[in-house]
């Protein structure tokens, strides 16, 4: 890549439009949650702080959005639980149906949404279930499992297995391997998976919008008022929600870093 | 320094009796009876794959054996898991307890047995070691070396009946390795365990233990205290991988009560019949580089010395202590002749005609030879090779 | 053993599995039948639900559990367009999107390499779409393109390749990042240029997180409604089949048509998949 200045720049300028194509819209969404919006929030009347100090003026923009968290935190709860057992298992131990677990549980994420969201629905249906905020949690425990099975596989596959052994050699029994050794390595993992699961759950739409029946999410709130105009109050709940998880990701990597300086000098 | 008094409770005998440990695709360890006394330093020591961490696991307990008995200090301890039984491990890769204090991971197996006082228990350990002072830390915090420490005195807390080390100083760098070797020297003898030293290294394994088994396929080639294994090898395998040896195909011409005269050629070579495996047909015997001399004229005939030559010098290498020659002859073709570098120079150059000679009673003749088959000769099985490098490494 | 020589560490470490199913099966157990429960029957049920018939009542929403096989027929004549108009946009959009998502896994894990704050930096940016609601971030590109352009098959297919260059990137970048550069130099030095040594030695090598990438991007694609609906990217002419799967189980509760269309989408997606896999020859993918 010495040669010619355009096959140097090449990926330097197409990395950088897509970067700007990327955050284009964030900075739209933020930038109108501070819209002097009517009810919609479609052209730029002016500046004003009015939505920040009163993020729930809209009706049901914070009871939807409140229903997001319950949703997410149960949701994550009972997939990061059930998904670390099933890692463990597909990786530590040799038993016969494995390749068709690991089919089961990895098909889900090779569905549509289209799909999941559809067949579940069905099956309500048939079942007489009445769809609610019950049914949205069931839906998003289902697809989150796979992918924290995914995510805690592979620390699981990662974990040096002579620690384990120390631990055996060392006395303890293998259940107090698994509650003193095993697990905490495992945390970070399991943290991991358990934040991708509630990012999935939070932003989901397609399957929440087939078995939501009358229960409200954040996004099948917006989803519904958008063609009416959807109230800069999503704007403002949607970046706080932007914001914090940045300031979240760098705090650990400013952690990390520290961490990283300190061992270095020692 | 701790008082050793406080780990009085010395070690204990192990016994291994016809143990065997199969894998599908080849056998790991064939039958292997070994005996080692309380309170002594045992390596076992051998080239990668040959079973030496396989026997050492097996008596951790850490893997089945295919067949035979595990006896510590009179208890057969085949069936217990490696929770119930009285031996502790430094792991090759140190394997701390990465979530936890270098003092929670000392505390970790005394708190396990219940044990009275573990943390003070703990710090004393961590002083026998000279770590005491960083006992808040954790692993990823310490160095190779003192990880090591960490892993040896978390071990050696627990007083167990037999400590097994798997080539525990691999991973560090040369002076840090020396320095260790005489620290756990003399902490066994300190402390009065019984250690059991896996190692690849033949160095460590002769300056740090009292007795050496010297390991190939599974099988114990040759057992005894170092000097022994190093004057007396009895096998090719052995001469060839504890320190270097010249070895020479030859017929047996003729033997008295004492010596045997063998032949190759118009070469003749005597030895003692005491350090002879074989007395008649052919043989291979041998002869260490560092026990030969360099002749610039045949030397006077004498019937207690060998003598080579005349043979021509192909290559010199400067080794810092000594020197090393390649001397090419038409009978036995190559040999490696060390000279310790006394006076500075070479004693002779590249190109030289030289004759080599060396006192009879430093020949020993083996019993095998270098082509035979046996445990000499490798598996190359697919499956073979498959299976011992996924448990080499 | 020739790849593993060149294989950076930070991989999986050899294990051999225990036999003892016992502790395996109380581990799986929850987990596996919530798993049946939640996503095997539904799909059964989807199976069912698209074989049923009208019932006599002749109710909307009311059918009864019957063979009717017609009713794939039916979906097909009358929805071909959807579906190819959903395989050729989900295409459209994934191969445009691997071409320009490339050079951005390219610059975070090969050329930021020496600078880690700055390829922290990007990869943040990188995720951060994560973090903010897709939906009003489609919304903005409403009212950020002109309205011209707006329910064209070409808003639609910019809103597909915008939403999923995430999933194309992130598995890309970790191949990429897992590159050893000696096997570049290596090349350099036995005369290719550096295009040649891209196509040779650093495509093929990135070949997993392509395919993790694409795949991640098409399947997802190729179901979607939320780019292609009225209220966002799309117009009169750009529905696909999710639309109509969900118009029909949702508005005119046509629950079979619905789950007709569910389950020819998921068999063309399955061939698809099967056939792209074994053709890339990475079939362990997970």
């Amino acid at each position: 890549m010495r040669n010619f200045s355009l096959g140097k720049a090449f990926v330097p300028v197409v990395a950088t439009i897509v970067l700007i194509y990327l955050l284009l819209p964030i900075f739209y969404v933020i930038v109108f949650s501070f819209n002097d919006a009517g009810r919609n929030n479609i052209t730029w009347r002016g500046f004003t702080l009015d939505n920040w100090q009163n993020p729930c003026g809209a009706p049901n923009v914070c009871q939807a959005f409140g229903n997001s968290i319950l949703v997410g935190v149960v949701a994550t709860i009972v997939a990061t639980v059930l998904g670390s057992l099933i890692a463990i298992a597909l990786v530590r131990y040799r038993f016969k149906f494995r390749s068709t677990i690991s089919l089961l549980l990895f098909t889900p994420m090779a569905t549509p949404e289209v799909v999941l969201g559809a067949g579940l629905a069905a099956q309500f249906l048939l079942a007489g279930v009445e769809k609610g905020i019950g049914t949205i949690i069931l839906a998003h425990t289902m697809f989150c499992i796979s992918y924290v099975v995914v995510a805690v596989k592979a620390r699981v596959a990662s974990l040096d297995p002579s620690i384990e052994e120390a631990g055996r050699d060392l006395y303890a029994s293998p259940g107090q391997v698994f509650w003193r050794i095993t697990l905490p390595m495992l945390m970070p993992g399991i943290v991991g998976a358990a934040l991708l699961s509630f990012a999935l759950s939070f932003d989901d739409f397609i399957i929440t919008n087939f078995n939501a029946g009358t229960a409200n999410t954040f996004p099948k709130f917006i989803y519904t008022s958008a063609l009416r105009g959807v109230p800069a109050q999503a704007n403002v709940l949607a970046s706080i929600v932007f914001l914090g998880a940045i300031v979240l990701v760098v705090i650990v990597q400013m952690v990390n870093i520290n961490k990283r300086k300190r061992l270095a000098r020692q | 320094m701790v008082d050793a008094e406080k780990f009085a409770e010395s070690g204990a005998d192990l016994e291994l009796q016809a143990i065997q440990k199969r894998f599908p695709g080849f056998t790991a360890v064939e039958e292997l009876d070994l005996t080692i006394p309380a309170g002594s330093f045992f390596a076992l020591l051998g080239p990668s794959g040959c079973g030496k961490t396989t026997t050492l696991r097996m008596i951790a307990g850490l893997e089945e054996p295919t067949a035979g008995r595990i006896v510590i200090g009179g208890t057969d301890v085949t069936r217990l898991k490696p929770h119930a039984r009285p031996v502790n491990t430094v792991f090759q890769s140190y394997a701390l307890f990465p979530h936890m204090t270098i003092l929670e991971n000392v505390a970790f197996g005394l708190r396990r047995r219940k044990v009275g006082d573990p943390v003070a228990k703990a710090h004393e350990a961590l002083t026998l070691v000279e770590l005491d002072h960083l006992a808040d830390r954790k692993p990823s915090q310490l160095s190779g070396g003192q990880q090591q420490r960490v892993a040896l005195a978390r071990a050696v807390v627990n007083r167990p009946a037999l400590l097994l080390l798997d080539e525990p100083l691999g991973a560090l760098d040369l002076k840090l390795r020396r320095q260790m070797q005489q620290e756990l020297k003399k902490i066994q003898q300190d402390v009065g365990l019984t250690f059991l030293h896996v190692t690849h290294d033949q160095e460590e394994a002769m300056t740090m233990a009292d007795t050496v088994a010297v390991m190939n396929q599974g099988r114990i080639e040759q057992m005894g205290a170092p000097e022994e294994l190093y004057d007396r090898p009895r096998t090719v395998f052995v001469a060839n991988f504890l320190g270097q040896s010249n070895l020479f195909q030859v017929e047996v011409v003729e033997t008295t009560d004492r010596l045997i005269r063998t032949s190759a050629g118009s070469a003749t070579i005597v030895l003692p019949r005491e350090r002879a495996e074989r007395d008649s047909g052919s043989m291979t015997v041998g002869v260490r580089p560092e026990k030969l001399r360099l002749h610039r004229e045949a030397p006077a005939a004498d019937g207690a010395v060998n003598v080579v030559g005349p043979a021509r010098i192909t290559d010199i290498s400067f080794i810092g202590v000594s020197t090393q020659y390649t001397v090419e002859s038409a009978e036995y073709g190559e040999l490696q002749v060390f000279a310790q570098n006394v006076e500075a120079g070479p004693q002779a150059s590249l190109g030289d005609e030289v004759w080599v000679s060396w006192s009879a009673g430093h020949t020993f003749g083996l019993a095998d030879d270098p082509t035979a088959t046996g445990p000499v000769a490798a598996d190359f099985s697919t499956r073979a090779i498959a299976t011992r490098a996924a448990l080499a490494e | 053993m020739a790849i593993t020589a060149f294989a950076p560490g930070g991989g999986a470490v050899e294990q051999a599995p225990r036999k003892r199913p016992w502790t395996a099966l109380i581990l799986l157990a929850p987990g596996i039948a919530y798993m049946l429960l939640f996503f095997l029957a539904p799909f059964i049920q989807l199976i069912i639900t698209s074989l049923q018939a009208p019932a006599a009542s002749g109710g909307i929403g009311e059918y009864v559990a019957a063979f009717q096989l017609s009713n794939y027929a039916d979906a097909i004549v009358e929805y071909w367009p959807h579906i190819l108009r959903s395989f050729a946009y989900a295409l459209i959009a994934t191969v445009v999107g691997l071409l320009i998502s490339y050079p951005l896994a390219y610059l975070i894990g090969v050329k930021l390499r020496a600078l880690p704050m700055l390829q922290g930096l990007a990869l943040i940016l990188v995720v951060a779409p994560f973090f903010i609601s897709f939906l009003l971030r489609t919304l903005a590109w409403k009212q950020i393109l002109p309205s011209e352009w707006i329910g064209t098959h070409f808003s639609v297919v910019f809103g597909l390749i915008y939403n999923f260059i995430p999933f194309m990137t992130l598995p890309i970048f970790s191949s990429l990042q897992q590159l050893d550069m000696r096997l570049v130099e290596a090349g350099a030095d036995l005369y290719a240029s550096p295009t040649t040594t891209f196509f040779k030695v650093t495509l093929p090598l990135s070949m997993p997180g392509v395919v993790s990438g694409t795949l991640l991007s098409f399947i997802p694609m190729s179901g979607d409604y939320v780019n292609a609906s009225r209220e966002f990217l799309g117009g009169t002419d750009t529905a696909m089949v999710g639309n109509v799967i969900e118009a029909n189980f949702l508005q005119t509760q046509n629950y079979p048509i619905a789950a007709t269309l569910s389950i020819v989408l998921m068999a063309i997606i399955l061939v698809i998949v099967a056939t792209y896999v074994r053709r890339s020859g990475t079939e362990d993918l997970l």
